[in-house]
């Protein structure tokens, strides 16, 4: 599992890759935390799920976490290119509902 | 008819050691990605339950035992832990006990979804055990 970040104008995007599991979902919500700490001037922040290859609903408790501390700053949130496995998990959870995919 | 079972310790490395060895194991079915997708994702939440919840206080096992017979799955994940005081709640989507980590309550939901079958049985203090199935889709000799 391995996370990046990038920001591009006021878009923060954070990078996924690899399999997301209970196992990493501390790792991973401490470096997401940090970098969203750390920058400033950003209105969106980016999911990219491209190279994400397994995540179970670990996974949907972390990005609804974000989603929820976003929110309260005004700040949008956007999950992109998710690969078919990680993308059922992603419907079944209804978590569309909330946050939209580009 | 053939089977594996295996029984580890109840952490967190174990998830992927999990989810790979049943998809190793199933291969001789030759199942789709679709399939071994949702498997591999079922897997993972039923061992991911037992290692969050059942040793809060202490360390223990998780068994794992998986078979097949023509194109028909069973998958149980046992622990021996606390146990889940009301399954019927522990099922409904979003319920979970640990709301403050974050969780998503999401996992006997995709169980369900991704799996043909679900039974959860548990009783206080003597631990829990999910069986699933899942009959695939057609065997290709």
């Amino acid at each position: 599992m391995n996370v990046n970040y990038n920001k591009d104008g006021d878009y923060l995007y954070f990078y996924l890759a690899g399999e997301l599991d209970q196992h990493y979902a501390k790792g991973v919500k401490d470096y997401i935390d940090r970098i969203l700490d750390d920058s400033t001037g950003y209105n969106n922040v980016v999911f990219n799920m491209g190279d994400l290859k397994f995540m179970d609903s670990t996974g949907i408790g972390i990005i609804l976490g974000r989603y929820k501390r976003l929110k309260k700053c005004g700040v949008n949130c956007f999950i992109e290119n998710p690969t078919l496995n990680v993308e059922k998990v992603l419907e079944l959870s209804g978590i569309y509902e909330v946050i939209n995919k580009i | 008819m053939n089977k594996v079972f295996v029984r580890f310790s109840a952490l967190s490395e174990n998830e992927s050691f999990a989810r790979t060895l049943i998809a190793g194991f199933l291969l001789p079915l030759n199942p789709s990605l679709d399939e071994l997708s949702d498997i591999k994702t079922a897997v993972s939440e039923a061992v991911t339950n037992s290692v969050v919840h059942a040793y809060p206080n202490t360390t223990g096992d998780v068994e794992l035992s998986c078979w097949y017979d023509k194109n028909e799955v069973h998958i149980i994940v046992k622990d021996y832990g606390v146990g889940i005081s009301n399954i019927k709640l522990a099922l409904e989507p979003f319920y979970s006990t640990k709301k403050n980590e974050e969780r998503s309550g999401m996992g006997f939901t995709v169980m369900g979804s991704f799996m043909d079958e679900l039974k959860v049985d548990s009783n206080i203090n003597q631990g829990v055990m999910v069986h699933m199935v899942k009959k695939l889709a057609e065997i290709k000799e």
